[in-house]
Parts: structure tokens; sequence; C-alpha cells
């Protein structure tokens, strides 16, 4: 499954272009291997084409993304398929508007000459992605796009992408050519933000069937944007809380298989799957930021503990020890602390502590019982959910519990995850009593409300890393 | 209600001795026990035939007999672990039944309404469970006896998204795991 992903290249030379293009190439190149590696890009050489995701109050960006034109009329169609998905991946972050292609005016617009400005500003395009297809004789599918500012009449960027051998043309159903596509949109979005994409992810999450007296609960992977869905072959019906490896390739989760809540892990590439420990009733894991650790809950007659669970040495470490219920435990991006709901002073509430158990500080403060608590990529957030006078909300608040601010409500919202890059966060929302739950994606400015398509009722998603 | 078995039990001797030995699958929530049938005159005719005993309900000692007639579940306010009198009340006569079958084991399961967060409700449901259990031990019956496990909210077993539903589903179930009369 992960043998064709798609790499960025050097650009190969093209004698006709002119020097200053090939700067802007290499600094295009150097731009997406910048994003890549999570080094800071340098937004105010785009001082003109810029979105600031924090801003509260911000219309989306109108950016016009014409079909990528192909040689023939079957790379023309992957050409359209590629643009249908960049233009569906902007617009889903709510900091872009994809103008309707059947708006445009400069209909002969390509990769070859520069665009009609005035017809772009004329549709009101601030930005404008030109883009073509290529297949190689070895079957090799290449992308290669032009980013133009359209305010400012100027070039800005130029990336090929590219997939390694495997694609059929036949087969546009194949996964590289959707890689390809949130490849351009991760870079598009990262050059007008100055944050990473995150549209080369996929989602990992329970898929829900069956009457709510006999449901089964399966794990399913999915690219972000819903396509590609995959059924994870793990046994038992009713498996849950799956969580991503920080290297993407693992998956740990929880399954009742056989009677006996135990924390399991699934390797995504082989299919291996092994039960963790020998331990009693293990439930509600995720990995340490090294991948080296999964933090726990173990039951001890009835009374949860946060564990760690070496993966290496299988040693497994209580770092807890109070009456309380001390549950859903999350590590910091730095992996020096650890947050996590524990109900020893009341009501469930959000506690902190060091990754030791040392230095356990109560952070929640307001009204209502808090849980679920989700360290943010960034480390700057904690996402958590909330119940207030039998009401569910999502929100966010500062590692040191201040400035909460509550995202999103409804009959039930629960478990936000974040998507890598820290900027937008995904639930389950159930709508009423018996509704069945869908996944939804809002972003930190409470604004952009999504469904996430799943095809069917669904819950627990965990957003992957980045690739 | 136990005067309805004392006939059934002759009958029965022999598939409780089996039964003993054995480790049957714990069968899924029985239905009311049916209504007796007529009793069937034996006729005047030599040789008399042997008497036909006619079970009237659950065989004693099974999983059925457990069920109905003492009690698998209790029930717990929202977002409380602590035994209600009526609570308590079902977990005496299921500890006078575990002491009068001690070849039995059971697996004690904690459930929660769906109005807790999952992980909350995993941990909120073994609370209810090791509850259940602490007191069964407390009245005699040996620790070793008894499993405990939590399903959180995942194992509704009433479909209903009110109030009434949800305190049917804030419940532990006692269910027997090995050495029931299979009847």
């Amino acid at each position: 499954m992960m043998n064709n992903l798609p790499r960025v290249r050097a650009l190969r030379s093209n004698k006709s272009e002119v020097p200053t293009r090939i700067w802007t190439r290499l600094f295009a190149v150097l731009a997406i291997l910048s994003a890549a590696w999570g080094l800071a890009l340098a937004p105010q050489a785009f001082a003109q084409l810029r979105i600031d995701v924090t801003e509260g109050n911000v219309d989306p960006m109108p950016i016009a993304i014409p079909d990528f034109k192909g040689p023939d009329g079957a790379v023309s169609k992957i050409g359209a398929d590629i643009a249908r998905v960049v233009r569906a991946d902007l617009a889903r972050s709510g900091l872009f508007k994809a103008i309707d292609p059947k708006a445009f005016l400069d209909v002969r617009a390509g990769v070859d000459s520069e665009p009609v400005f005035a017809d772009w500003r004329a549709i009101s395009a601030q930005a404008l992605v030109l883009g073509k297809v290529e297949v190689a004789a070895n079957n090799r599918l290449t992308a290669e796009f032009y980013l133009w500012d359209i305010v400012a009449g100027k070039l800005v960027n130029l990336v090929e992408s590219s997939a390694q051998e495997g694609l059929s043309i036949g087969t546009p159903s194949s996964e590289n050519w959707r890689k390809i596509a949130h490849n351009i949109a991760d870079t598009v979005y990262a050059r007008i933000t100055g944050d990473k994409g995150y549209f080369d992810t996929r989602i990992v999450l329970v898929s829900e069937s069956g009457p709510r007296t006999q449901i089964r609960k399966r794990l399913t992977i999915m690219d972000q944007d819903g396509a590609n869905p995959s059924p994870l072959p793990v046994p038992g019906d009713l498996v849950l809380t799956p969580r991503f490896s920080p290297s993407g390739q693992q998956i740990t989760y929880l399954s009742l298989s056989g009677g006996k809540p135990r924390v399991y892990l699934l390797n995504i590439e082989t299919g291996r799957q092994e039960i963790l420990g020998n331990f009693k009733m293990s439930y509600a894991p995720r990995f340490s930021p090294d991948g080296r650790l999964l933090v726990m809950s173990v039951d001890h007659d009835g009374n949860s503990e946060i564990h760690l669970f070496n993966l290496q040495t299988r040693e497994n470490t209580r770092i807890t020890n109070d009456p309380g219920i001390d549950t859903s435990p999350s590590f910091s991006p730095d992996g020096k602390r650890i947050v996590f709901n524990s109900d020893r002073s009341g009501s469930s509430q959000l506690f902190v502590m060091e990754a030791d158990g040392s230095a356990i500080e109560r952070i929640s403060s307001g009204d209502g019982r808090y849980s679920t608590p989700v360290w943010s990529p960034r480390g700057d957030l904690v996402a958590f959910t909330k119940q207030l006078n039998g009401r569910f909300y999502i929100g966010v608040m500062s590692p040191d519990g201040k400035d909460e601010r509550l995202l999103t409500e409804g009959y039930l919202v629960e478990g936000p995850d974040w998507a890598p890059n820290g900027r937008v966060i995904i639930f389950f929302r159930e709508d009423g009593p018996g509704a069945g739950p869908k996944l939804w994606s809002i972003d930190l400015r409470g604004r952009n409300l999504q469904i996430v398509p799943t095809g069917g009722n669904s819950s627990d998603p965990n957003w992957s890393p980045l690739p | 209600m136990r005067l309805h078995f004392r006939l059934a039990v002759l009958a029965a001797a022999a598939a409780l001795a089996a039964a003993c030995q054995s480790t049957p699958e714990p069968v899924a929530a029985p239905a009311p026990p049916p209504a007796p049938p007529p009793v069937v005159a034996a006729p005047p005719a030599p040789p008399p035939a042997p008497v036909v005993v006619e079970r009237t309900g659950p065989l004693p000692g099974s999983v059925q007999d457990f069920a109905i007639n003492v009690g698998d579940r209790v029930y717990f306010g929202y977002d409380q672990y602590d035994l209600t009198t009526e609570a308590r009340d079902t977990l005496r006569r299921q500890a006078s039944w575990l002491n009068a079958y001690p070849g039995t084991r059971v697996r004690v399961a904690g459930n929660c309404d769906e109005r807790g967060t999952r992980d909350y409700n995993l941990a909120l449901g073994a609370r209810r469970a090791q509850a259940a259990k602490d007191f069964l031990v407390s009245l005699g019956v040996s620790g070793d006896r008894v499993e405990t496990v939590s399903y959180g909210k995942e194992r509704a077993i009433d479909p209903r998204s009110n109030a009434e539903g949800w305190a049917v589903n804030r419940n532990s179930h006692t269910e027997i795991t090995s050495g029931a009369a299979i009847g």
C-alpha cells in the first residue's frame, strides 16, 4: 500500500525557461522541502497572498484551479480529477473559496504562458493554480503546477510533484493521483497560510453497524477527505479508540474481544497485531511522541490508573496512584507532560502532570465535567469534551487551563483529535437520541463546521501524522 | 416459585450432574418461561406407564434459573457506583445462589449509559463491577470465582435514548461463565 508514494523530486531542466523562472522553481522546491521537514516558511515573501489562520474573522480567499491539462483524453481526465481534489481540499479548509470553473474566462490558461490577469481579476480570483499532468514511459505520473498571485500579477511558486512507478492510467481510482493532488493542496495551503498543510493524511475511525443493542464496531482507515476507505483487519466486533503511532505505521486500539478489554497494537503494513502486556483490563491507549511508549489506563480492582508501557522492554509502569478515575491520557508533543482526566476532586476534570506522574495540577476550572483531553501537536492547546446541563461541548484551553473556548456543542459531541498542523479538530457528533454518530471537523476559530464523509455511522476519529 | 420446580428436580438430576462437569457457553437473555402445559392424565390401562414429569421452569442451577429467579442485573444512578437497596437485595439473592452452587463461576460486567465519554465510562463501569463483586464477596462468595470487567457504554441492552433506557443501561451484569446446569 505504501510502495507507491509520490515524492517531490528535483525538477528536470527546461531549456526554454528564463533564469528568474528557474530561480522561482528552485525556491519552490526548497519551500516544499521545508514544509515537509517542518521548517518555517518565509511568509514575508508572499505578503500579498496570505491568510492568517489564527485571525478570528477571515473571508475565504477566492482561488481558481482549472483542470490540469494532459496530452490526451485519459491523462486529461486524471488532470481534471487532480484539480477537483485540490479544489475540494482547499475549500474544505474554510480558508479558500474554490471558484466554480464554469465562471472562468481565461479558458486557455495553461502552464506554458502567463495567464490573462484581467480575466481572473474579473471573477475576483486572488490566486490561480495552473497545472499539467504527464505520464512517462515508465508509467510514472507527473503533475507540474504554478501558483499565481493574481492581485500582484506575478508567479508565486512552481513545484513538481510526481509518483513512482505503479500507476495505471486506466484505473484513476488508484491512490497515486489523489496523493499528488493532496500534495499540491498542501503546497498551496502552506505557501499562503505559512502553516503546514494536512491534506496528504489519513484518518482511522470506528465504523458502527447494527442495532444499538447488538452494535458492531470495526476499524476503518481512509484519506482525510473520506476517499479510499478500507477496513482494517482487526478481529472482534467491539474495537474502539484507534490511535496512530507517530510514524503512522502502527495503530494502537482497544478491543473488547472475548469479553476482555485489552490494548492491542497493529502494524498497518504487515497486518501483524498483538495484545500488549499481561494486563488486567487496559484501555484508552495513546503513543508517546517518540513512539517508544504507550500511555493508557489500567484497571486495579475498579480503580483506573495511568500506566506507561514501554514497547521495547515490555515494562509497564504505573504513574498515578489515586482512588479517583484517572483516564484518557495524552502526551504533550515534547513528551515531557501528560494531560488526563480524573474525578479525584469530585467531578471529572482535566489535570496535567510530568511524564513520570509527578507534579499533578488541575487545569480545568469552569462549570461542568471535562474529559478526553488531547494535547495539540503544536503544544499550545488542549482540546477536550465538556458536559454541562445535559449538553456536550468540544473546546480548547491552554495547557495551564487559561483561555477556555468552546468551539461547538450538541446532543452528543465527543472525542476531539487534532489535524497534524494543530489548526483543525475532528470529533464525532450525534444529533439526537438514536441518530447515530458521524464525524465532523471544525477549525480553531470555531468556524467551518463540516461533516467528514464516511458513508455510515462513525466515531473515535484519529488523524494520522504527516507522511 | 421454588414449588414449581420440585417435580423437575428428579428429571433434571442426571442432566445437572453432567452439566457440572462441563463449561457451557453462557446463554443469551432468556425468554419468560412458557406457561405450563396441561397435565396429561395417565390412561388407566395396564401396564402402568412411568410417570412423565413435565418441567415447568428453568432448571435449578442453570443460567436461566439465575437470570429469572435470582436476577442477574443490578442498576445504578447516573454517574454513580454505590449500591442501592434494590441492588443489595438482588446481590444477596445472587450470593445465596452462588453459595448453593459452588461449582459456578461468574463474570460481573459493569455497564454505563451513553451520556458520558468512552474512556470515562469504561472506568465507571469497572467501578460498578467491583462494587457488585465486593458485595458478593462480603456475603461469602469466594473472590476467585468472580471476575470483573467493564464494557463502558458499549453494550446497551435498552435501545432507547431516554431517561428510562439510560436507567436500564446503567447496570452490572452477573454472567455465569462456568459450572451452570444446562437446562
